[in-house]
């Protein structure tokens, strides 16, 4: 097998201006608009968006199953149009439907993979050692893939996608289907071996939480066309930071309390509603005191205090005016997006 | 190159171990060949045939008929195979491997045609015990080559009409309809001059026509061509399929 002759300068994955279109009959609908993106070695990167977003298309495209229509893209300093057998012998994937041969035990499953890569003989059985010890699997690594739980399976995939050391791991929404308990594990395990084998992770999903757990930097992607890339805390910034809730006795007194901290130029946004103050401000934590100090200096007696440092969700709501839900479907904006000062 | 060996190597492996594990199958794929070969050999027992050899009865006829039909019948579970692997995503995960399309599909043919070979030899094995009698047992390997011969050409034809479906009941609606009238213009039942005339050519068209004339010339001592033309009929029908199954496969988009 050639070895990789990987620079340590190359970026892990480079796309430029990708676009891929689908003809059906005399209308055509666009995947993917304009795509380009920058990923360093090492780097874990999240592609967010709903269902149909065009997630699993871009990842299609970067692992040489589908072919773009215009633009393009390298993977670990290879061509994926050009250097296809170049691209696919240094990326791992994982897809979002397993891709599994139940009648096959897990050994039998990696060994397989290893010939397919064309691994030799020794550095196939030290590896899969190796990977199943990593992924867990060791003790059931003679029993057929059809009686592994679901998490059990989700795990062997991953495993297999690192067994040949590739450079680029790809993971096309790779907690979707399990259960709470094995989606948090899987994530830590995908975490841990970002941080162990050092290998670049591109992972698609839908899940604010999991983008924000697991990702250096996160591309929300709409309608085939990235809106945003950037870390999940730069993003948070970006929307002017934490909103303090603070709850007073009636809305006349809401009201005149909003007004008092509107004078303050730490203050980015006032919004009164009902018995609610929220106030808009950066590291909410330190200005809670001052704000809390200010309502009883006017006589307005506050019973609560709610502190919501901002989540990829609101992120997401603000770049993309929509929320997605926990099966990835689109859902319509149940409150407004952002506070702003008048 | 030794890498696309290699792959090869897996998924002949992968094929085997399959055929191995599930011996429900083994027996399922017997079943229809040994039930067909033992109701027509016992309802047509004594029956004259016109064309049949000189001092040939009607099992020894058959056997190597139905050694044929095995083969179509195994190589269609191939075709039907890779589809399934389709349709669970396995499929995915071997083309997404650093491995050339063409050894892919060198690697299936390879494995599929050990358990078609394996599965033929049973039956003619199995016959045995039903009145058939191996008149040149020396002569064996050869039929086995022949019968190699008949499950690459088929199992080539098989990955052809797969690469063009992309789920399992359709080709399998289509290899009903395949595989009888293959196995009705072959002489696999009867000597095809007893066929019509613009139908006997379609049985010379036929490569499991060949292979049975061989398999008889082999197995018990009769046949209506020479050894060589059979074989070299089945030689080129062998690599045109599996050149065409390479193309096809070449192209197939599997997402």
């Amino acid at each position: 097998m050639a070895h990789r002759p990987f620079l340590e300068s190359d970026a892990a994955l480079v796309v430029n201006g990708l676009r891929k279109t689908y003809a059906q009959g005399d209308d055509t609908t666009v995947a993917l608009d304009d795509i380009s993106l920058h990923v360093e070695r090492g780097d874990v990167v999240g592609l967010l968006g709903p269902n149909g977003a065009g997630k699993s298309t871009l990842v299609n495209i970067l692992c040489t199953l589908l072919q773009p229509t215009a633009g393009s893209a390298t993977v670990a300093g290879y061509d994926v149009e050009t250097e296809g057998a170049d691209v696919r012998r240094n990326i791992g994937v994982v897809f979002q439907e397993p891709a599994l041969d139940d009648q096959l035990t897990g050994i039998e499953t990696l060994r397989l993979h290893a010939r397919l890569y064309g691994l030799d003989r020794q550095t196939r059985e030290e590896r899969i050692t190796e990977i199943l010890d990593l992924v867990g699997l060791a003790e059931v690594r003679d029993q057929v893939v059809e009686q592994y739980s679901g998490g059990m399976k989700r795990r062997l995939e991953i495993g297999r996608g690192m067994l040949h050391d590739p450079v680029v791991l790809f993971l096309d929404e790779p907690t979707l289907g399990l259960d709470a308990q094995t989606r948090q594990a899987t994530r830590e395990y995908i975490q841990q071996l970002n941080e162990e084998a050092d290998v670049t992770v591109l992972l698609t999903t839908h899940n604010m939480v999991e983008a924000d757990a697991l990702c250096d930097r996160v591309a929300i992607i709409d309608h085939g066309e990235i809106v945003v890339f950037d870390s999940p805390s730069a993003l948070k910034a970006q929307l002017g930071g934490d909103i303090v809730t603070l709850t007073v006795t009636d809305s006349e007194e809401a009201t005149r309390l909003a007004e008092l901290l509107a004078s303050y130029s730490w203050v980015t946004a006032v919004h009164p509603t009902g018995r609610d103050v929220q106030v808009s401000v950066a590291r909410g934590q330190t200005r809670i005191p001052a704000l809390v100090t200010r309502a009883s200096e006017a006589s307005v007696s506050v019973t609560s205090v709610d502190l919501q440092t901002p989540s990829l969700e609101s992120v997401f709501l603000t770049h993309t005016g929509r929320t997605i839900d926990d099966t990835g479907a689109e859902t319509a904006p149940t409150r407004p997006p952002v506070v702003t000062k008048q | 190159m030794m890498a696309d060996v290699q792959a090869m190597y897996g998924l002949w492996l992968r094929e085997i171990t399959q055929f191995l594990r599930s011996w429900s199958r083994i027996v399922g794929w017997l079943i229809t060949p040994l039930l067909i070969l033992g109701f027509l050999a016992f309802g047509f027992r004594g029956v004259a045939l016109p064309g049949l050899p000189e001092g040939i009865d009607y099992v020894q006829y058959l056997v190597p008929g139905m050694a044929g039909f095995t083969i179509l019948f195994s190589a269609s579970f191939t075709g039907l195979g890779i589809l399934s692997d389709r349709e669970v995503g396995f499929l995915k995960e071997i083309l997404v491997a650093p491995v050339s399309r063409r050894a892919i599909v060198l690697g299936w043919t390879a494995g599929g045609a050990t358990t078609a070979v394996i599965q033929s030899t049973l039956i003619i094995l199995l016959s045995i015990p039903l009145g058939f009698r191996l008149k040149r047992v020396w002569m064996f390997p050869l039929a086995v080559l022949v019968l190699l011969l008949l499950a690459i050409t088929f199992i080539g034809f098989g990955l052809a009409l797969a690469s063009q479906f992309r789920d399992s009941q359709g080709f399998g609606l289509l290899i009903n309809f395949t595989i009888f009238p293959l196995f009705f213009l072959s002489g696999a039942l009867y000597p095809i001059e007893n066929l019509p005339g613009p139908l006997q050519y379609l049985a010379l068209l036929n490569p499991l026509t060949y292979g049975i004339d061989a398999l008889r010339g082999v197995l018990i001592g009769t046949s209506a061509y020479s050894l060589l033309l059979d074989v070299s009929a089945l030689l080129v029908a062998a690599t045109t399929m599996v050149m065409i199954a390479g193309i096809l496969f070449e192209r197939i988009e599997v997402v």
